[in-house]
């Protein structure tokens, strides 16, 4: 490897099931793109490329959640021809909003949508990359944030840590100056419990946080439904605001779990 | 019988389209045996899952359901509820959501125009490696996207699933001052889609119409967004709530998105060729000029073409959103109480891509009992596939790896969006 000449590190982008959010953010870097483009070697990236080269990658990022027999497959081949993959967003996560199917009869779900149904060919969960392949960095979010994305390939390619903080979106309203909604308004906000990255954006925006980046490093859920139920929010609302698009993270699922028993 | 010369053309991945999908093209010499779109994204079962949720959930969760138009489907989920518990929004509010849908069509046209489509017409694989050869053009292309991009997370706090939406108005509604700060950058971007069109019109097109079946929303005195009548170049003229009794889905083997179809008629076409075609006087001067100065006609029928149109759209979304900006007082209140009762309530709004129709029924706590989504793609589906039969017999002649990319053009034509109708397009042309 040393006595050859040093070629661009090779970036692939993959999808599984997902509404293509998150590889857009990399279109969405406008400022960037052109640079990255520059420093990389986009590799395969077929919503942005028809050149499509062959593995292995170095980097290889992945959208989306497993769903099916064939993507269930199809991740082991990816792992194996990428260096370091990263999953990036809430699906390739926590198996995103289409994991709600899981607490569901999915044979239903399909009457409920096809008028065929055997023509439709799914698994009963929606699930993480992470229960299927190792995983190098998980970058959580619904979507993710563009800035995030480019540090984290910076911090990859120069093979150091990323500055990608774990704390909760609470931390991020304080810095922003934002008056508490939850404790100054009572508005039901699930900022406490939420892993930090989209910069406090439904506090700003006069609404409680509901989540969109999943759970925080070490969340107090069971802390949070007290408080929750203090706001006037009964344990069906609780649930549901713990089952959005992180609802298959254990610690979410944990806690609509519990808020559905009770 | 004569023996027929066969060639089997496979394209395994057909890319810059959003979502997954399959394209099978099988001929016998030079005539065409098979044409089939199949779309194999993974089904998410969104209509499944919004039962039991609050109808004050619901603008976040659709807006999943794709990341380059989250705001067409807040937009048609809050009409379509609005509708369902008779609220009436503030005038300002209907001022700021065609403001957000001017963003949506901004960014999501810029996409299209040069990151997908231009490379096609221009023989590169993608943008970037377009932008060695046509840097400036590239670059106007990534600001005009920027541009769009700026009004959404303005107005929404991100571009990609924006938080501001909500059943009644808005969490927020931005400040007088904070819009005008977009006015500047917004008059470079009319500029910049008038330049826009002008390199457009000058790109080759293959010589190819169609007799099609436009259907899009009409509103008596504006180009439609979330509002209006749904209409045709063949006689139809209903309410949105009308739109099932007069469209059906087909479920077809090959494909996880459900194909549909005007009853009685089939095929149909909507998205910007569709808006242009039927709404051409209720564009701007700015607009209708810079059609003309394009060599652009309503009708057009020319599917290639539809790259001028998206530039046309510009304009217009670029000279809508200043004229917005230009009269807009912030609303009394952002957003009006909508109470819960029974009810049922349809919607259809112009998604960047075309029609999309809701429509939900709520309990008397104002869950979700039941819902439909129809996106554009998938109501484009069966009618790229016709493009594809008569476009395909056409260029039979030619060498297999010229039809195949100009086959994948034709389909970028319609700026499918897998991940909306379901997902991956992969492209196989048999030569039986």
């Amino acid at each position: 490897m040393s006595s050859k000449v040093r070629r661009k590190p090779r970036i692939a982008v993959f999808k599984f099931a997902s509404c293509d959010g998150c590889q857009l953010s990399l279109l969405d870097a406008e400022d960037e793109l052109l640079g990255v483009a520059g420093a990389l070697d986009i590799a395969y990236f077929p919503e942005a490329s028809s050149a499509m080269v062959k593995g292995p990658y170095d980097i290889g990022l992945v959208e989306g959640s497993i769903t099916t027999h064939h993507d269930a497959q199809r991740i082991q081949e990816v792992r194996r021809q990428c260096k370091t993959l990263i999953t990036i967003g809430a699906c390739a996560t926590a198996g995103g909003i289409q994991a709600l199917r899981n607490w569901k009869d999915v044979d239903e779900f399909i009457r409920i949508v096809y008028a065929t149904p055997k023509y439709i060919n799914t698994l009963k969960l929606s699930t993480p990359i992470a229960e299927h392949v190792p995983v190098d960095f998980e970058l959580r979010g619904c979507p993710i944030n563009k800035h995030q994305l480019i540090e984290l390939i910076t911090a990859t390619l120069a093979g150091r840590k990323p500055n990608v903080p774990t704390y909760s979106v609470c931390m991020e309203c304080k810095r922003k100056g934002n008056v508490c909604i939850a404790v100054a308004q009572g508005v039901p906000c699930l900022g406490p419990v939420t892993h930090a990255g989209c910069g406090a954006l439904c506090p700003s925006f006069d609404r409680g946080c509901y989540g969109c980046y999943g759970p925080m490093e070490s969340p107090n859920t069971e802390s949070l439904s007290s408080q929750l139920r203090i706001l006037g929010q009964n344990n069906a609302e609780i649930t549901r605001a713990f089952r959005s698009f992180n609802a298959w993270s254990w610690q979410f699922r944990k806690a609509s779990e519990e808020t559905e028993r009770t | 019988m004569s023996k027929q010369p066969s060639r089997t053309i496979k394209v395994d991945t057909l890319a810059r389209v959003e979502g997954e999908g399959a394209l099978y093209i099988k001929l016998k010499g030079d005539l065409v045996q098979d044409v089939k779109l199949k779309i194999y994204e993974p089904p998410r079962f969104f209509e499944a899952f919004l039962r039991g949720r609050h109808f004050s959930e619901i603008p976040d969760i659709v807006a999943r359901i794709c990341g380059i138009c989250p705001i067409a489907y807040q937009m048609s989920a809050v009409h379509a509820i609005e509708r369902a518990l008779g609220v009436a929004i503030d005038p300002s509010v209907r001022m700021l959501r065609r403001l957000f849908y001017c963003g949506e069509w901004i960014e999501s046209h810029a996409l299209h125009v040069y990151m997908l489509h231009a490379p096609d017409f221009l023989g590169y694989p993608d943008a970037i490696a377009m932008a060695r050869d046509h840097q400036a053009v590239v670059q106007q292309g990534l600001r005009l996207k920027k541009a769009g991009n700026r009004i959404v997370a303005l107005m929404g706090g991100r571009e990609i699933h924006p938080v501001s939406a909500a059943v009644g108005g808005f969490y927020k509604a931005p400040s007088k001052s904070a819009l005008k700060e977009l006015v500047d950058e917004l008059k470079w971007a009319l500029d910049a889609s008038l330049a826009t069109a002008r390199w457009a019109s000058g790109l080759d097109f293959p010589d190819f119409e169609q007799d099609y079946e436009f259907v899009s929303l009409s509103h008596p005195n504006e180009y439609p967004f979330n509002e209006g009548r749904i209409v045709s170049n063949r006689g139809l003229d209903i309410d949105p709530s009308e739109y099932e009794d007069n469209f059906t889905e087909q479920h077809v083997q090959y494909s996880n998105a459900l194909h549909s179809v005007l009853r009685g008629r089939g095929s149909y076409m909507v998205g910007p060729m569709a808006r242009f075609n039927l709404n051409f006087d209720k564009l701007p001067d700015v607009a209708q000029q810079a059609a003309r100065d394009c060599g652009l006609q309503a009708p057009c029928r020319n599917p290639f073409r539809s790259i001028i149109v998206r530039a046309i759209e510009l304009v217009f979304a670029c000279h809508e959103a200043l004229r917005l900006i230009h009269e807009y007082e912030p609303p009394a209140a952002p957003r009006v109480q909508a109470c819960a009762r029974a009810s049922t309530g349809q919607a259809a709004t112009e998604a960047p891509r075309g029609l999309l129709y809701h429509r939900y029924e709520l309990d008397q706590d104002g869950l979700i009992a039941s819902a439909k989504i129809i996106p554009p793609t998938s109501q484009n589906q069966k009618r790229i596939e016709e493009d594809l039969w008569h476009f395909v017999s056409q260029v039979a002649t030619r060498p297999t790896e010229e039809i195949t990319l100009k086959c994948e053009q034709a389909v970028r034509n319609y700026d499918p969006c897998i991940s909306c109708a379901t997902h991956f397009l992969r492209l196989h042309v048999e030569r039986d």
